[in-house]
């Protein structure tokens, strides 16, 4: 509370106490900033708990224990765990005694998505989960104070109970202080943080509360969600990406057991039946007409399509306006032109979700990563009311970014709105790869510029992406399957050429190499000390429906990056690891990279290896370094490979890895998340690809997406974690992932000569690029 | 439809089902268990194993009529969360999840070949892991669980 606050409060005749049993009588301290959280949605959902008040956080009961809330999801990346230490931390209460609970429309605050390893940031700093903590217990503090009648610099509180520094016996409980009443207190920003030296419960190796229900096969995933009255839905999605209902035949379906009712609104299909198994035979026996689809582009000429469709929306990121010059006073000028194929998130449990819809009310179990935007979207769909949904969610499958989770909730609304009984749809494995939010296919051209002596004078990097709908955000259903097929857009495609000159910094999801100045207005932001700089980046539109998967567009564009740095290194026959470090201009990704190099021994020497046989095994090591989006989160990898020269496949025997993400939180989560992001980065970089023929995706299952299965050739992974309890916390969860076909790539052409640019690194292009070797 | 009796974890259950069913909706919907998940459909992903007569099987792809009568166990049926079963505990040890969707297939997969092999290699053991996914690639953790469970069966 400010001193202007308490003055106030004097003046007017209220004690503290007075004040807090009132509520909202006061407003002190600032206003959060939300605008970072909600780029997309100018703000909260209307009906959000207050992001400004410390009551939309925490809440103590008359027996002390606390309940946090929060908007930010259990994905399995570990993130509950964290939270509730950070909490138990600021209140110096026991981890035991706080719930925290998130993403539930009825209680928790709209923090947007949870997602873009944006939830350390958002709730760790100086905002949010972590200054309603801060507030709070000095807002207790000062409780204590006037309750004991000693002033607070003589307090301690341990266990949620202050009591007297000289006089231990003199104590009172958070419960009796403020027990079930609410704080009605705005977030202080002066409201001191405890500083890392002096944590017990955050940056300590928690284990995950959740983990011996999960082992056990008691834990409640959506999943798993079964109201009384329950019926199960099927949805039938169009045999070809954009065929629409010419007709559809109920009576194909007529006296199917257990057949509830065939569901079309538009161009959406789905059956509710009594038992999943018997909506899953009805879907399936349903006679649909559809239209022929609106055919699709070559798979195999695809990136030539990419490159030339017009129109196309432009950005600048940087410009210097010198480089073509300084290209044409180069002594050396290297060209090169990578390509990253559409991937999907292909989450191992097909997407759920539970919902009933009541007439004009509904209660929606989902697995969304925005339980406001799919509750302001499920309402656009559902021609109900925003406030009249309730939106809670529940663990789904792993999803890695925008899976088939808000879809498959719009499915299960639409089919419950049709029958007026709760319904729980989980989508087929064709469902949910066919018709998912893919990453993006990248095609790439990098350029350079080097001196006499080998230094990088400058740099071009020009990108083609394509792309169709995205989340759904707080207005767009027609960004994912079911709101367009039941008339929805998804958002417009805005062309726009030539791009204007940048005004503002934008790294554009690592768009900006690492190794350029990444100058606007006088000012370097960026990493590396090339001034000599052009970022160009083209969008054009995309025949499949595309969205976040993790490390969007930052590990496409990193791939291209430090593979062509690592071309640059060998062609003037440096060590690529000196040769980053000669270009790079800032302490902490230096710091990264010198730190993986000398935890994986690094063989400091160029590329490739001196002498390669040209059959048989060959090994080497490669290196990678991202501040992943320009400033969330630093890592560097070295990884070292075996590549079997007779058959083209690929074995990544180890990974280093070193990150900085600023103070750890909990470093066994954040061991837990390098490991799966690195192992995850090389099934990507090594099998999967989206596949389609003219019509439609041929790549719906396991068979025809090749993922690397729990049981392969595991690399030895090191995980260096450089804890900075003096920076502010960044993401993590995404920073392994970013690294590994770059590093992978680079660690091909070390041990073998051959350079590939494209992913992914499959046995037949391995070998073709082995043959290609001169 | 027809009566059709599943043992599962010690329990006796006579269901009214059609004979065609895969087993994975008798125990995930009727007998409402938390164990066994829908994954593909397809026998490809291991996420719906359970065990009956020792051996992992895929109960997406199994009709019901085809182990009426057997024992099956699930997930649950290993141990509760007061009294983990051993290979449960070696996954809570070494923090073997991230989003634990595929830890029902990935503890009984690796459970059934202990059973019968219990001191097997690294190299039978990924080959018997070889056709369960996990998509948060929990890979080390959860290998490194199973070689824990491996050795304390061995002691």
């Amino acid at each position: 509370m400010t001193r202007d606050a308490r003055a106030a409060l004097k003046q007017a005749g209220f004690s503290r106490r007075d004040f807090l049993k009132t509520s909202g009588a006061l407003i002190v301290g600032f206003s959060a900033s939300s605008t970072l959280l909600h780029a997309q949605g100018g703000g909260p959902s209307p009906g959000s708990p207050s992001l400004n008040q410390v009551d939309s956080w925490i809440a103590i009961a008359a027996d002390g224990s606390v309940t946090a809330y929060s908007g930010k999801e259990e994905l399995g990346q570990g993130i509950s765990t964290a939270q509730t230490q950070l909490v138990a931390e600021e209140l110096c209460v026991p981890i035991q005694r706080v719930k925290l609970i998130y993403c539930d429309t009825a209680l928790t605050p709209d923090q947007a998505h949870t997602s873009g390893s944006q939830s350390h940031p958002a709730n760790f700093n100086q905002g949010n989960l972590a200054q309603a903590g801060a507030t709070a217990r000095e807002a207790l503090l000062k409780l204590a104070s006037e309750r004991l009648g000693v002033p607070v610099d003589q307090l301690d509180v341990a266990d949620g109970i202050v009591s007297v520094k000289n006089n231990p016996s003199k104590k009172i409980s958070y419960g009796e202080l403020v027990g079930g009443q609410k704080f009605s207190l705005a977030l202080d920003k002066s409201a001191k943080r405890k500083p890392p030296s002096q944590w017990t419960v955050l940056g300590q190796p928690v284990t995950r509360p959740d983990l011996p229900a999960l082992v056990a096969g008691q834990f409640e995933f959506v999943h798993n969600v079964r109201l009384p009255g329950m019926l199960h839905g099927t949805v039938v999605r169009p045999p070809a990406v954009g065929a629409t209902i010419i007709s559809v035949d109920e009576a194909s379906v007529k006296g199917m057991p257990g057949v509830v009712k065939v569901v079309v609104k538009k161009n959406f299909v789905g059956v509710v039946a009594e038992k999943p198994w018997q909506a899953i035979q009805a879907a399936a026996k349903l006679k649909v007409n559809w239209t022929p689809g609106s055919g699709l582009p070559s798979h195999a000429n695809f990136y030539e399509h990419l490159r030339n469709q017009k129109p196309t929306r432009d950005v600048l990121l940087v410009d210097s306006k010198d480089v073509e010059q300084r290209l044409a006073e180069s002594a050396t000028v290297l060209n090169a032109t990578y390509h990253h194929p559409y991937q999907m998130h292909g989450s191992v449990g097909s997407s759920c979700a539970v919902a009933d819809v009541q007439g004009d009310k509904a209660t929606i179990y989902s697995p969304t990563q925005a339980v406001w935007y799919q509750r302001n979207t499920a309402a656009m769909v559902l021609g109900l009311k925003p406030e009249n949904l309730h939106v809670v969610y529940r663990p789904g499958s792993g999803c890695y970014g925008l899976n088939g989770a808000d879809t498959v909730t719009y499915d299960a609304a639409l089919l419950s709105q049709a029958v007026g009984k709760p319904v729980r749809v989980q989508l087929s494995r064709k469902d949910e790869m066919a018709w998912e939010n893919y990453g993006n296919a990248y095609v790439i051209d990098e350029r350079a510029g080097l001196d006499a002596q080998g230094n990088i004078i400058a740099w071009h990097h020009e990108s083609w992406s394509a792309s169709l709908g995205n989340r759904p955000g707080p207005r767009t259903p027609g960004n994912v399957i079911t709101g367009l097929l039941v008339g929805f857009e998804p958002e417009p495609f805005a062309p726009r050429s030539p791009a204007p000159d940048p005004r503002n910094y934008n790294n554009g999801s690592n768009g900006v190499p690492s190794y350029v100045a990444g100058r606007i207005d006088g000012t370097n932001r960026g990493t590396g000390n090339v001034k000599s700089e052009r970022v160009l980046l083209h969008n054009v539109q995309s025949p499949f429906w595309t969205g976040p998967l993790r490390s969007p567009a930052r590990l496409q564009n990193t791939f291209a990056h430090e593979g062509f740095m690592d071309e640059l290194a060998s062609r003037v026959k440096a060590d690529p690891l000196e040769y980053r470090l000669r270009h790079l201009s800032d302490a902490r990704l230096i710091g990264v990279v010198k730190a993986a190099a000398k935890a994986a021994n690094w063989d400091a020497r160029p590329s490739p290896k001196p002498d390669i046989r040209k059959a048989g095994i060959a090994t080497g090591r490669g290196m990678a370094c991202v501040l992943y989006e320009g400033d969330n989160g630093y890592s560097a990898m070295v990884l070292e490979v075996e590549v079997n020269q007779d058959t083209g496949k690929v074995a990544v025997k180890h990974i280093v890895a070193a990150t900085d993400c600023g103070p750890i939180s909990n470093p066994d989560g954040l061991r837990n998340q390098i490991e799966g992001g690195a192992l995850q980065g090389a099934s990507r970089a090594l099998g999967e690809e989206v596949t389609w023929d003219e019509q439609k995706v041929t790549s719906f299952d396991w068979s025809t997406y090749r993922s690397l299965p729990l049981g392969f050739d595991l690399p030895k992974i090191e995980s260096v974690l450089l804890n900075r309890p003096d920076q502010e916390a960044t993401g993590a969860g995404e920073l392994s992932i970013t690294l590994v076909a770059a590093a992978l790539g680079n660690a091909i052409f070390d041990a073998t000569g051959a350079r590939i640019r494209q992913v992914p690194f499959t046995p037949e292009r391995v070998k073709a690029a082995l043959a290609a070797r001169t | 439809m027809s009566a059709i009796t599943l043992k599962v974890n010690g329990q006796s259950h006579t269901l009214d089902l059609d004979p065609a069913t895969p087993l994975l909706y008798a125990l995930s919907d009727d007998l409402a268990l938390r164990g066994p998940k829908f994954g593909c459909g397809l026998g490809q992903c291991g996420a719906c194993t359970v065990i009956v007569k020792g051996q992992a099987i895929r109960s997406c792809v199994t009709p019901v009529k085809a182990v009426a009568g057997s024992e099956i166990t699930t997930l649950e049926g290993l141990g509760t969360v007061e009294k983990l079963h051993p290979i449960q505990k070696a996954f809570l040890d070494e923090r073997a999840a991230q989003c634990g969707f595929c830890l029902n297939g990935i503890i009984l997969t690796a459970k059934a070949l202990l059973d019968k092999n219990p001191k097997a290699s690294e190299q039978e053991i990924q080959q018997a892991m070889s056709g369960v996914l996990c998509r948060c690639f929990t890979n080390v953790r959860m290998l490194a669980a199973i070689r824990r469970y491996e050795q304390e069966i061995a002691r």
